[in-house]
């Protein structure tokens, strides 16, 4: 028998009859409905919709939310996932109704001001990573990845040299890479890490070949280490006819201190939901616009906006591979981006990745005698430690993770990247107050001693929880994914 | 800087516990010759109030929907927004959480995926929803890959009535997998797929036929026998609906649809210049296993409590890698939320109310426009909420002088070859006046 | 019966009965993958090469594919792991078998283990 979970389904709170919203009047003159739409395609059994007063509803997801974590509530570092500080006055400026309420399909004369945003944006993107010309349509970081794969893609087959399939990828990365990879057809070639924790150089030139598409590399990688080696894989990728992808997603560590274009990288996307403080909404919406070189300008998916005088417009690139998705992307997300970066003007960017690879740092040092360091040199914005030490004390990451959360804490990344046992993965980020870092410090410590200790305290976590651990196998062995009405 | 908290002595007592002088000797892995030098080519730091400024200059050049009537369409769409989902989306909580990985502390998101869930399948009459996707373009490409992967085919029969941009994002798609598509040509009369050029089709290649109901047009198409014809040679049924019209229209799944997509933004999204709203996406039981992106599913805690967590996670990314059934990590999980919101205020019975208030405001704005001289409807199919008129008319320039009136009119089809269409949308949000007004100055304007 | 049982370096378990082969995971295995949360099954009459994946086997954050330790045709699955995938952990060698193979010729089991052997291997892994 099933416990009552601390908030019902809203569903469970419906009354018949009950409703939460009224229209205004219908105020045409009525056909009738069959006259208008034949009988044939007319539901018969209306959507077992709930029916609640407003009070209800904003009484239900309050309720919900207070069963949630998030930046506002406490302290959140998940490793790659760059949780920082979300500032309100973006929320405030993309509500205003010249932003909100305009249509994807407004005469362009009628739309300057978000033209003249997408602009922009487009050109501080350019600037930030060294690079040409951006599209905002992708709109996440694995949609940003996919587009540019394929602008890759089009520009080897446009050169006649569509026999380039295959695609290099550290071991060290985020799954979306390969799966991005298998999206567009291409094969992948895993290039494995040297004991430094970077592409192992010596490896790369034996994969590299005429069939080499590129390589697709996040710098600093997810073991929060930036490859020094970058300009030599770039030199053996381009010798071999590939291009060189960025992967954005831990770009909080180089703004107007390294620029990817610089290094040799040909395609930059930015997670903007990262880097750029766009809140994540608890899975989203993000933005993923992609920034490439001079010569990759003329594939980028499109509309793009060019700038003519001082009249804006939307323009589809020559040999654009075409559209990723509907209109221009996530406006009201990247417009949030455009916000932060104006907010925040060149140097106080370069402080954000400063300050932000600084507390790693500091977190790292003060950690590394409790938990092992399985590549000890200067990281970037975030550091891979290993739970490994816990396993002869029967405890294993997952049960530190969970026994963080009895602090007030949200887990670091764990078990990622593959390439570290037991991987626990910080990011501190750069809008965390010094005592928060120390506090967190101290509670890892309790926890690396109760591990010793108390380890059933470990095992057993959380304990203060809404609800404590729950039951992954029942859920994917047998799949309830949705309510159903009692007969 | 206004959100970085560390003080001078902060980072003095930082960089000595790791034995540094400088910042800078933190980035000594970068080689030297790539450091960028000097500041990066941007402007700011602008201060809040300047920030609003700016955005208040940006918004100013824009002509909104508040401030001008809008009878715009063609896959975004001004409905009404009931005013609390702002206020819970708004909350710090939802906002700023993270994907629920740890299910113990992010039970609000993990439920409200779940109620999202199980009003798409509620709407759409299938078995399972995903947590949501990019938009609904995106998903009904993702849905044709999917298609290909359960039939092992690699063709794929499209509507010529499925919205162009659509149309164009899965070509796109699959001509990156190598998956050919075959394009159904609808009949000029009516508006809708031509059922007499069905029989010169690849039935039996095609890993799926497409419908989008109501189609590009507004028109309701006649799925059964597309339905009949793939489904008989073993291909999967695919629909791309609009959620609004599932309050009146009969289910896909009633209908034996087997993968049912569309885009959210009608349920409570702002228009945004076209995003963030979200795609949906559901199936049928039995293809579960191959849905791309996030699902929620129910369980229960160690104590036996009702729980809910992300399952299915096999199919992800971030575990099959390059065998996943799709790349797709962060989806639209927000805007999810917020339709949640909007269908739960609106009910059962208000949900039904904005389907038939659209449904009848436009006809009667149909209906008005053709008592103009020269306008005629453009096909005879019956329509939902959108509807296409002809007329020998420069609609731009038409266009550009409702704008001067204080109303932005209909999408001209030139751009997707069709001169002389023009397609207006009607939502419950328009009144009467604001129809009869319209009617009234564009008769001026045209005769 | 169990002495019959062969296993593979990859620790699928094998029992020979006649040109008709069983095939399952081992104890071993089903503990070092954790609970398993669904069975991807082969189709009847599918063809398969020794080596070849021919069935996935998905834990809650893992997947991995069994090995066919022969070639040959798919004669019977184990429908009831549909249902119940957690028979593979709670009946490794039983009820939680996987597949059955249909070989051409005799068998080609020397490559592979008996029980004593595989322990002796499980040692060293």
């Amino acid at each position: 028998m099933t416990k009552r979970a601390a908030v019902p389904l809203i569903f469970e709170r419906s009354t018949p009859g009950r409703r939460g919203y009224r229209l205004p009047e219908l105020d045409v003159p009525e056909t009738p409905l069959e006259e208008l739409i034949p009988q044939e395609y007319l539901r018969t059994d209306a959507p077992e919709l709930p029916e609640v007063s407003e009070l209800e509803v904003v009484r239900h997801y309050t309720q919900l939310s207070r069963l949630n974590h998030g930046v506002d509530v406490g302290f959140y570092p998940l490793g790659s996932c760059t949780m920082k500080y979300n500032p309100r006055v973006h929320e405030d400026v993309v509500s205003l109704p010249g932003l909100r309420a305009i249509h994807p399909y407004q005469p362009e004369e009628t739309v300057q001001g978000a033209l003249e945003l997408m602009y922009n944006l487009g050109e501080y993107l350019a600037a930030i990573s060294g690079l040409s010309k951006a599209s905002l349509q992708p709109a996440a970081g694995a949609h940003g990845e996919l587009a540019g794969l394929m602008v890759i893609k089009r520009y080897h087959n446009h050169r006649g040299e569509g026999h380039r399939t295959e695609m290099i990828v550290p071991d060290s990365a985020h799954g979306t890479n390969p799966a991005s990879c298998a999206m567009v057809g291409y094969k992948v070639v895993e290039v494995p890490s040297d004991e430094r924790g970077g592409v192992d150089v010596g490896a790369l030139k034996k994969l590299v070949g005429p069939n080499t598409a590129g390589l697709m590399l996040t710098n600093p990688n997810t073991l929060g280490l930036f490859d020094e080696n970058i300009c030599r894989i770039a030199n053996i990728v381009h010798e071999a006819g590939g291009l060189l992808y960025y992967d954005g997603a831990n770009a909080n560590a180089i703004m107007g201190i390294v620029r990817p274009g610089d290094t040799g990288f040909d395609v930059v996307h930015f997670n903007l939901h990262k880097t750029f403080s766009t809140p994540h909404g608890g899975g989203g919406p993000g933005a993923g616009p992609i920034v490439v070189s001079k010569e990759l300008a003329p594939f980028l998916p499109g509309p793009v906006v060019e700038k003519e005088g001082d009249q804006y417009r939307f323009v589809m690139p020559e040999h654009s591979i075409g559209r990723l998705r509907s209109f221009y992307g996530n406006f009201l997300v990247y417009a949030k981006a455009y916000a932060y970066i104006l907010s925040h003007g060149p140097k106080g960017l370069r402080e954000v990745s400063e300050t932000a690879v600084l507390h790693a740092n500091y977190m790292m040092n003060r950690l590394k005698d409790v938990f092992e360091l399985p590549y000890d040199r200067i990281c970037m914005h975030e550091f891979v430690l290993s739970g490994s030490g816990l396993k002869e004390y029967g405890v294993r990451t997952l049960d530190l993770a969970k026994r963080l959360s009895d602090f007030g804490y949200h887990a670091p990344t764990v078990y990622f990247p593959l390439v570290v046992e037991e991987a626990i993965m910080i990011e501190p980020t750069e809008t965390e107050p010094k005592s928060t870092l120390d506090e967190f410090i101290e509670v890892m410590k309790q926890i690396a001693q109760e591990a010793k200790d108390n380890p059933e305290m470990l095992t057993t976590a959380p304990h203060h929880t809404p609800v404590r651990r729950v039951d992954e196998a029942r859920a994917a062995r047998h799949p309830v994914l949705r309510w159903q009405k009692e007969q | 800087m206004r959100y970085l908290p560390l003080t001078k002595d902060e980072k003095q007592e930082m960089l000595a516990s790791l034995g540094l002088n400088s910042v800078e000797e933190l980035f000594q892995d970068i080689p030297k010759e790539s450091m960028f030098q000097g500041d990066l080519d941007l402007p700011g730091p602008l201060s809040e109030a300047e920030l609003l400024r700016h955005f208040q200059e940006l918004a100013a050049k824009n002509s909104d929907a508040t401030e001008y009537v809008s009878f715009l369409g063609a896959g975004a769409y001004d409905h009404l927004i009931p005013s609390v989902i702002k206020h819970i989306v708004g909350r710090g909580e939802f906002l700023t959480a993270y994907t629920p990985y740890q299910p113990e502390i992010t039970q609000g998101v993990l439920q409200s995926i779940f109620e999202y869930q199980t009003m798409i399948c509620e709407l759409t009459g299938m078995e399972a929803s995903n947590a949501s996707m990019y938009d609904g373009a995106s998903a009904l490409a993702e849905a044709c890959l999917m298609a290909c992967a359960a039939t092992r085919r690699e063709l794929v029969i499209l509507p010529s009535t499925l919205h162009p941009e659509w149309q164009d994002v899965v070509r796109l798609y699959l001509e990156n997998q190598d998956v050919a598509i075959v394009t159904m040509p609808y009949d000029e009369q009516t508006g809708i797929v031509d059922l007499q050029s069905l029989d010169s089709l690849p039935w039996a290649e095609a890993a799926c036929v497409v419908v989008q109901q109501p189609n590009f047009f507004g028109l309701l198409e006649n799925v059964s026998a597309l339905k009949e014809r793939i489904q008989g040679n073993g291909g999967l049924f695919v629909m791309a609906v609009d959620p609004i019209s599932l309050s009146l229209l009969k289910s896909p799944g009633e209908q034996g649809a087997d993968i049912v997509v569309g885009d959210g933004q009608s349920l409570g999204q702002a228009m945004g210049f076209g995003g963030p709203a979200f795609g949906f996406f559901a199936t049928s039981g039995k293809l579960i296993r191959r849905m791309p992106g996030r699902v929620a599913g129910e369980t229960v805690d160690v104590d036996g409590r009702r729980a809910f967590v992300l399952t299915l996670q096999t199919r992800e990314q971030h575990i099959r890698r390059e065998k996943a059934t799709s790349n797709i990590c962060s989806n639209q999980a927000l805007n999810a939320l917020a339709a949640t919101i909007y269908l739960s205020v609106l009910g059962k019975q208000g949900f039904r109310e904005v389907g038939y208030h659209s449904l009848q405001k436009a006809n009667y704005m149909k209906q008005r426009l053709l008592e103009i001289p020269g306008l005629s409807a453009a096909f005879s199919a019956p329509s939902f909420r959108e509807f296409a008129i002809k007329g020998a008319v420069d609609w731009k320039e038409v266009n550009r002088r409702l704008l001067d009136q204080g109303f932005i009119g209909g999408l001209p089809l030139a751009r997707f070859d069709l001169p002389d269409v023009v397609l207006f949308s009607v939502t419950e949000a328009r009144t009467k006046e604001e129809i009869d007004s319209f009617v009234s100055i564009l008769r001026g304007l045209i005769t | 019966m169990s002495e019959k049982l062969l296993y593979t370096k990859e620790h699928e378990w094998v029992l020979v009965k006649g040109n008709i082969v069983r095939v399952g995971i081992s104890d071993y295995a089903q503990n070092e993958l954790g609970d398993i949360v669904f069975v991807d099954l082969p189709s009847v009459g599918d063809v398969v090469e020794e080596g070849e994946g021919f069935a996935v086997l998905e834990s809650v954050k893992a997947v991995s594919d069994v090995y066919a330790p022969v070639s040959g045709k798919i004669v019977a699955v184990n429908e009831a792991l549909d249902d119940s995938p957690e028979l593979v952990n709670e009946s490794p060698l039983e009820q939680g078998w996987i597949a059955e193979i249909e070989i051409d010729g005799p068998a080609q089991t020397g490559d592979l283990m008996n029980e004593q052997e595989y322990a002796e291997y499980l040692k060293g892994v």
